[in-house]
């Protein structure tokens, strides 16, 4: 016996596979991958992420290179979809499957059989309690019968006693929570790549149609494909905000955004329709939503010989509240050189005490456009793409502004100004709005929902739903007298199970009373 | 009217914690009170177990002594399970239903403050850092405050009036701003449900830490390990502070699993997605996460008791985490803070 080897037995493959099994789908692993999903998710709090913050993650890779890059190694730009996060909520929910089916399998049979034997000395289990009546056993137990099955409890007699048993809900609760948990992965792997996301800046009096090429920017699911877009036209009429104007505290909060829009559905007649932030619009079964808006000025460029070069309006990005907002405006072609301008627009102009300008109200009230324009080369003959919000000056030359001789020009609408070096001229002929909408088909989100909705009432039923096994047991002695004896076993987590005896008991009693005297 | 009914609140809003200082201290006094009693309760033991089985007891002999009377057959209680000898415990001390009363007055006076500043701003008042505080520690305090005709846990009053006050502290100095409106992407039938639900379960989060606190240090004392504070002695053992907090636990995790499920109905309405893993959907998930892990630690070996406790406590560092550090420090979408 005393041997100083440990003899284990070999493991052949299979024997490993079902150890590794074994451990995998065990409490204690799924209780630590649970713990390390939580750990795992908190550097895709402390990090911008690409897919809610791509702004961010360009902004963090500008001033942070070195430490980018070991970011990018572990991909914690993309945390939620890293190979190591994954890879901890994959085997979670293999852990998870692995550990609900043999409890399905367990649960089904437990269903259909018989509740277990009535054990010997019952004082020893919670709740005992006994009572005393004249009847004798049988109707004492048939009493105690009706009782359980009004309590909705599963009976069996065995001798002079009833083993029942109740709450099968709990465990039916604990399987539908869990395999609900496994639905709502399911759907949003596969319902989620059958999607897709496209974001367009729209100026007021324009169109967009629901088409890849006319989306500023847009992602698809896995499994997209052009067919997914249903074919209808948003036109914006309007947009209309609302400022507070009253309460002093937030003058110039806005209230309300309302997109005016008509839709178009291929072969039908026009529809006038409204966006709202907290109500989108669908179309189609596809949802339009309203996630942006600012101001578009239209900025008219002509050449030395007046010819109008170009006219259309530039979506602006508000960099504060009052919506002062910055505009990117390109002129390739039409004139002698390339232009560029660098704008700033204040829809409401204030001045500050250094005699810089400032927008004080988001409102078009009294609106200045200031330009610093650039000519030289614009970078978009290169075939590369270029951001359109952006303007690189490396290869521009500053002909007007706060570096050049000639001042930045200043426009308040219908203004006009010559542009030095007899380049031509800039008109701010008009100031609509945008809107920034989102188009966003998602298949996943009903059955995500479903699933939500069985996830929360299986949690509910298997953590409030007591599951006990509730026994009685009678004996009639010489005298006539019947002794019963109650005791339960509580299944899980079950704060009344003392008392559910004595309430039974009582009732018992109840019962038998109405039986004796009549 | 806005800036009256405001300044009212804030009003309200001060002498509640005027008073809730004395319910603290009062409670403060009451837990050195059991320290020096603790000799004569030791056998006393739990109180929360004794005034528990007292009432079954209780109930149990009533019910039966009616039915008893005028039948011929006769019923007898002949025991009550594991009620023991229910040590009669000579009603509760002075200072402890002072401090009781003096929380109940101040927390009327914290709701009136609440109403007074959702009348103020004509919406729900919890819409910025400072409404949450306000409106979330009245919650926590009324959960605490109902929680008592369930079970006596008037010993961990000082905790949490203590976590009350600071919030509240720091919420009415630095998170302080005036009536607002609300702005669009918050127009919603949500900010009502899902906003009320998240603040009422950190009121049975905040419990459950609370017990799991009191049963780490009740778990050393067990153990051994000398902790010179004698009133754990008139407390609940370990392992019925551990199913207490539980139970809390529990009822605080159905409450935040519908308060992730309503906000991504909401993100869905407002954003277009359901879930976008904003910086604060990350860290609802990691609650969510944590108090998951929480419930599955008590059916797993070698996880009952301290270790189950300090997940407890961990989530509860977590919600206090996401409500401050990630509302002010954090860029994201929720930036509602009004700061």
């Amino acid at each position: 016996m005393a041997q100083g080897k440990i003899q284990q037995p070999k493991l052949g493959f299979v024997g490993y596979a079902r150890f590794f099994w074994r451990q995998l789908t065990s409490m204690r692993t799924a209780l630590f991958l649970l713990l390390l999903l939580a750990v795992g998710a908190i550097p895709g709090s402390l990090v911008p992420q690409v897919s809610s913050d791509p702004n961010g993650v360009i902004a963090y890779r500008r001033n942070n290179p070195d430490t980018a890059a070991i970011l990018d190694f572990f991909q914690v730009f993309n945390t939620f979809t890293s190979v190591w996060f994954s890879a901890i909520y994959l085997l979670l929910f293999i852990s998870l499957i692995g550990c609900v089916l043999p409890r399905t399998k367990h649960h089904f049979d437990a269903l259909r059989a018989r509740p277990p034997k009535t054990p010997a000395r019952l004082s020893r289990l919670d709740g005992f309690t006994t009572r005393t009546t004249e009847a004798d056993t049988t109707s004492t137990l048939e009493a105690a019968h009706r009782v359980l099955r009004s309590q909705r409890y599963r009976t069996e007699f065995y001798g002079d006693s009833i083993s029942a048993e109740r709450g099968y809900l709990r465990e039916t609760g604990n399987l539908v929570f869990h395999s609900a948990l496994v639905g709502v992965l399911v759907a949003v792997g596969i319902g989620g790549g059958f999607g897709y996301t496209g974001q367009r800046v729209v100026v007021e009096g324009y169109a967009f149609s629901n088409s890849l090429a006319s989306f500023d920017s847009f992602n698809p699911g896995r499994f997209f494909t052009d067919q997914a877009l249903d074919p209808f036209a948003v036109a914006l009429d309007s947009f209309e905000p609302v400022y507070e104007q009253s309460n002093r505290q937030a003058i110039g909060q806005p209230v309300d955004y309302t997109a005016n829009v008509t839709t178009t559905l291929r072969g039908e007649d026009p529809q006038s329709e409204q966006i709202k932030v907290n109500a989108p619009l669908s179309v189609a079964g596809t949802n339009i939503y309203l996630l942006g808006n600012g101001y578009a000025p239209v900025l008219t460029v002509r050449d030395a010989d007046d010819k109008v070069v170009s006219s259309q309006p530039t979506a602006c990005l508000p960099f504060d509240s009052n919506l002062g907002s910055t505009c990117i405006i390109k002129i390739p072609d039409g004139l002698d050189q390339q232009l560029g301008m660098l704008g700033f627009l204040y829809p409401t102009t204030g001045t500050l005490e250094s005699g810089a300008l400032v927008s004080v109200y988001p409102d078009l009230i009294s609106p200045t456009l200031t330009l610093e324009v650039y000519q030289g080369d614009l970078g978009l003959d290169n075939g590369q793409g270029t951001n359109a919000y952006a303007l690189n000056t490396d290869e521009l030359e500053q002909i007007a502004g706060r570096d050049s001789e000639a001042q930045t020009v200043k426009l308040t609408p219908g203004d006009r100004v010559d542009l030095p070096n007899n380049l031509g001229s800039v008109e701010l002929a008009s100031i609509p709005r945008f809107a920034s909408l989102e188009v966003h088909h998602d298949p996943s989100q009903v059955p995500v929902l479903l699933f939500s909705i069985l996830v929360l009432i299986g949690l509910v039923t298997s953590l409030f739903v007591p599951r006990r096994r509730m026994w009685v047991s009678a004996r009639t002695d010489d005298t006539g007298t019947t002794t019963i004896e109650y005791a339960a076993l509580a299944r899980g987590d079950d704060p009344n199970l003392e008392a559910a005896v004595a309430d039974f008991a009582d009732r018992h009693s109840q019962q038998l009373k109405v039986r004796v005297d009549s | 009217m806005t800036e009256t009914f405001a300044s009212y609140s804030l009003i309200a809003v001060y002498s509640a914690m005027a008073i809730y200082t004395i319910a603290f201290v009062l409670f403060a006094v009451d837990l050195a009170r059991r320290s020096a009693e603790s000799g004569d309760a030791a056998e006393a033991s739990a109180t929360g177990l004794t005034a528990a089985s007292t009432r079954i007891a209780s109930v149990v002999s009533s019910s039966v002594g009616g039915s008893t009377a005028g039948s011929t057959a006769t019923l007898t209680t002949d025991s009550v399970a594991g009620s023991g000898s229910a040590a009669p415990h000579g009603g509760s001390p002075k200072y402890l239903r002072l401090a009781v009363a003096m929380t109940v007055i101040a927390w009327v006076l914290h709701v009136g403050a609440v109403v007074l500043r959702g009348v103020a701003a004509s919406r729900v008042p919890w819409a910025n850092m400072f409404e949450f505080t306000l409106t979330a520690t009245a919650l926590i305090i009324g959960v605490f405050l109902v929680v008592q005709f369930w079970q006596d846990l008037r010993f961990l009053g000082a905790f949490i009036i203590g976590f009350a006050l600071i919030a509240l502290g720091v919420g009415t100095s630095n998170f302080y701003v005036d009536v607002v409106p609300l702005p669009p992407a918050l127009q919603s039938a949500w900010l009502v449900i899902h906003v009320f639900v998240a603040s009422l379960s950190t009121g049975f989060f905040a419990l459950a830490a609370g017990l799991s606190i009191v049963q780490l240090m009740q778990s050393r004392r067990e153990t051994g390990k000398a902790l010179k504070l004698r009133f754990l002695d008139t407390l609940p053992a370990t392992d019925r502070l551990e199913t207490l907090a539980y139970r809390l636990a529990v009822v605080g995790f159905v409450m935040w699993t519908f308060t992730l499920m309503a906000g991504a109905i909401w993100a869905e309405r407002a954003w277009g997605r359901y879930w976008g893993w904003d910086t604060k959907e990350v860290w609802t998930f990691i609650i969510w996460t944590i108090y998951a892990g929480y419930i599955h630690a008590r059916a797993t070996r070698g996880w009952r008791g301290s270790r189950s406790a300090w997940l407890a406590i961990v989530g509860l560092a977590a919600i206090v985490f996401n409500f401050t550090v990630v509302n002010l420090f954090f860029k994201g979408l929720h930036s509602y803070s009004g700061l």
